[in-house]
């Protein structure tokens, strides 16, 4: 305990560098304007600043985009209270309630009280974080190729069995996902596969056209044309403060979606958004005035805004510790600090206990920036809300042709990104989960180099991830939420999903 | 997240349950099964190897037989789907005006620079599809696109295509 205190401590000292205080006020402001903007979720906007970063130092980096992360979290919240859009997908739940507290003349408290349950969560997230990352990272020093294996493998059945939509589907997008990751040359054999003859696909398709194609592209072509300029609220300062009674009953959501956000964000898949649905289910269920919630019922605000930033720190423990990202952010964010040399995994901690406790101190900065920023200049960012969409999403599409051009000056990237925005088009309309795509891309390479690692150990026996007691372990556990997210459809039961609200989604 | 806004024609889930057709679970397992199918035919160029030695074809191969098995399962389950005939898309023609003006844009952007493609897409969209009046349409294509390229090339050294006039 003693020397994870002193490890924050040279964090902070990191953190506190004005420099780096002001790429955290800048990210959170980005952040908090691209959270707002209907296509603009926090992976695009990540995605579209990764090339700003490339020319800065590998700290600063991540905590630029780690501002920009929470601050979209902040920033979609905003726009689901006072007019009904989610700027991400994360706020839906919160529009339920949100919204309705703003017809009821309650704007203010809901803002306040999404900001604060925002700022407690991401808190307590971080310290989660700052407690599980170092653990898990000197347990995975343990881990070899059948390990890798058995650990990707198990993520994907979790992601199945977590994913917010059909199981099937789920699953059937990872292997599009996984297949689009075998696209260019194969590492091992020096092959280039399916490539088309295309030389700048021999490097691969990067993450940045598909997760920009996939989810801003396709959100734009779903939108445009769609929407005019509504009337917003503009609350102001006084109005802003919650009653002692809506504290009160905001105090346990609050906590609740903390912890829950916190350990749904360890698994992959789109943990901040499930983790909201879930969390918001949870709140309805055990209410003792259910009938409250669709009518302005606060818990509905505090539980799941809490969750979705609880979640966005318990992200950050796999990708750091283990070097595994669990969603398509934390992906485009290990890809932002690959390029500067730095690999994240178990052995950052150790070698580079810099960058992992200074990105741990920003994001307590990062936090309190946050709430410091909405809630006083909450009346200031709704003005971006009276811009119309017509004239917003043509300069957003400009933006993302901008920002995957810029990751490497490739042309065939605008190319993947448009076609990616045409595949996502068409699989939303189809009601397609298109996280695990992302997330199969980013995986795809890992999952088959620890496999042929694996195989080449044991001579092609498969018995090597039965022999391995760990592996054993993360298997059948994969194995059970596997057969979990069967037995619906086998059974023709109801899963967790119905009684959330999930599935009309 | 949609932005609203656009009125869906409601109809009654039943009657559409009950129409007959393809359905859209369906047809989109039976998409699933053709990409599959395809991949699989690509992918017999490539050596699968054994199992003490996988080749580069080896893993490709397993993932279009999980793929195409997905599909068929979810081409099998999706009796209960809504009718594909059902399925509207309103916004499918804007959407390939878009998409089609971004391709223009993709082929313009080096060869004409980021300025100018940036400028004739922006007008595209906003003068033409949008319908706005010239004059806003001049300043947002004009300011958004040198103001872009100031911040992203200019201030963050990112290079950005020039046109053959160096602009």
């Amino acid at each position: 305990m003693v020397e994870t205190f002193n490890d924050l401590l040279l964090g902070f000292s990191v953190a506190l560098q004005p420099s780096i205080l002001v790429y955290a006020f800048v990210g959170c402001v980005i952040g908090t304007l691209v959270g707002m903007m209907p296509g603009l979720g926090p992976l695009a906007g990540i995605s579209l600043l990764l090339p700003a970063t490339f020319g800065l130092n590998p700290i600063i980096a991540i905590v630029l985009l780690a501002g920009v992360y929470y601050g979209a979290m902040y920033g979609g919240s905003t726009t689901s209270i006072l007019m009904r859009i989610p700027g991400e997908a994360a706020s839906v739940m919160t529009c339920i309630d949100g919204y309705a507290m703003t017809q009821n003349g309650r704007a203010g408290p809901a803002l306040a009280i999404a900001a604060i349950g925002s700022f407690i969560a991401g808190t307590l997230g971080v310290i989660g974080l700052m407690l599980l990352a170092p653990t898990l990272a000197a347990f995975a020093l343990r881990f070899g190729p059948p390990e890798y294996t058995a650990l990707l493998l198990m993520g994907l059945f979790i992601l199945a069995y977590m994913s917010g939509g059909s199981m099937l589907k789920t699953l059937a997008m990872a292997g599009l996902g996984l297949l689009i990751g075998m696209i260019g040359i194969d590492i091992m054999s020096g092959y280039t596969r399916f490539s088309f003859n295309i030389v700048e696909l021999g490097d691969g398709v990067g993450i940045v056209p598909v997760a920009v194609g996939l989810f801003g592209v396709s959100e734009i072509l779903l939108t445009a044309g769609g929407a005019t300029a509504p009337d917003v609220q503009r609350p102001k300062l006084r109005d802003l403060i919650p009653s002692r009674e809506e504290f009160r009953l905001s105090a346990g959501p609050i906590a609740r979606g903390s912890l829950l956000g916190f350990l749904i964000g360890i698994i992959p898949g789109s943990a901040h958004i499930i983790s909201s649905f879930v969390s918001y289910g949870i709140e309805r269920r055990i209410s003792k005035h259910p009938e409250r919630f669709g009518n302005g019922a606060i818990e509905g605000v505090a539980g799941p805004e809490s969750a979705n930033n609880a979640a966005a720190s318990g992200a950050f423990v796999p990708m750091l510790a283990l070097g595994i990202p669990t969603s398509p952010v934390t992906a485009v964010m290990i890809a932002a600090i690959m390029v500067h040399g730095v690999l994240p995994g178990p052995m950052l901690i150790q070698q580079q206990p810099e960058l992992f406790w200074g990105f741990v101190a920003s994001m307590y900065v990062g936090n309190v920036v946050l709430l410091i920023l909405n809630l006083p200049m909450v009346g200031l960012f709704v003005n971006l809300l009276r811009i119309p969409y017509s004239y917003l999403y043509p300069c957003i599409l400009c933006f993302c042709i901008l920002g995957t051009y810029s990751v490497a000056n490739n042309l065939i990237d605008v190319w993947i990104l448009l076609a990616m925005g045409a595949i996502g088009y068409v699989l939303r309309k189809f009601r397609y989960d298109l996280a695990p795509v992302a997330l199969g891309l980013v995986l795809a390479p890992m999952i088959e180099l620890s496999l042929r690692q694996s195989l080449a150990m044991s001579a092609g026996d498969y018995g090597i991830f039965l022999e391995r007691p760990i592996a054993t372990t993360m298997l059948v556990l994969g194995l059970i939420m596997f057969l979990f997210a069967l037995k619906p459809l086998v059974f023709k039961g109801k899963d967790w999903r119905s009684t959330v609200g999930l599935e009309n989604e | 997240m949609a932005t609203g806004g656009r009125k869906e024609v409601v109809s009654d889930p039943e009657a559409e349950q009950k129409r007959g057709g393809l359905k859209s679970d369906q047809f989109s397992g039976l998409m699933l099964v053709a990409l599959a199918l395809y991949v699989g035919w690509e992918n017999r160029v490539y050596p699968v190897g054994t199992l003490q030695e996988p080749g580069p074809g080896y893993m490709p191969l397993l993932l279009v037989i999980f793929l195409g098995a997905m599909g068929l399962l979810i081409a099998l389950w999706g009796a209960r789907s809504k009718p594909l005939a059902a399925m509207q898309w309103p916004e499918a023609t804007r959407a390939v005006v878009i998409l089609v003006a971004c391709g223009f844009a993709a082929f313009a952007l080096e060869r004409i620079g980021y300025r100018l493609t940036v400028i004739a897409l922006l007008v595209f969209l906003l003068g033409v599809l949008e319908r706005k009046r010239p004059v806003p349409v001049a300043l947002v294509a004009l300011g958004f696109s040198f103001a872009s390229f100031y911040v992203v090339g200019d201030l963050l050294h990112v290079p950005l295509p020039r046109s053959p006039w160096g602009f």
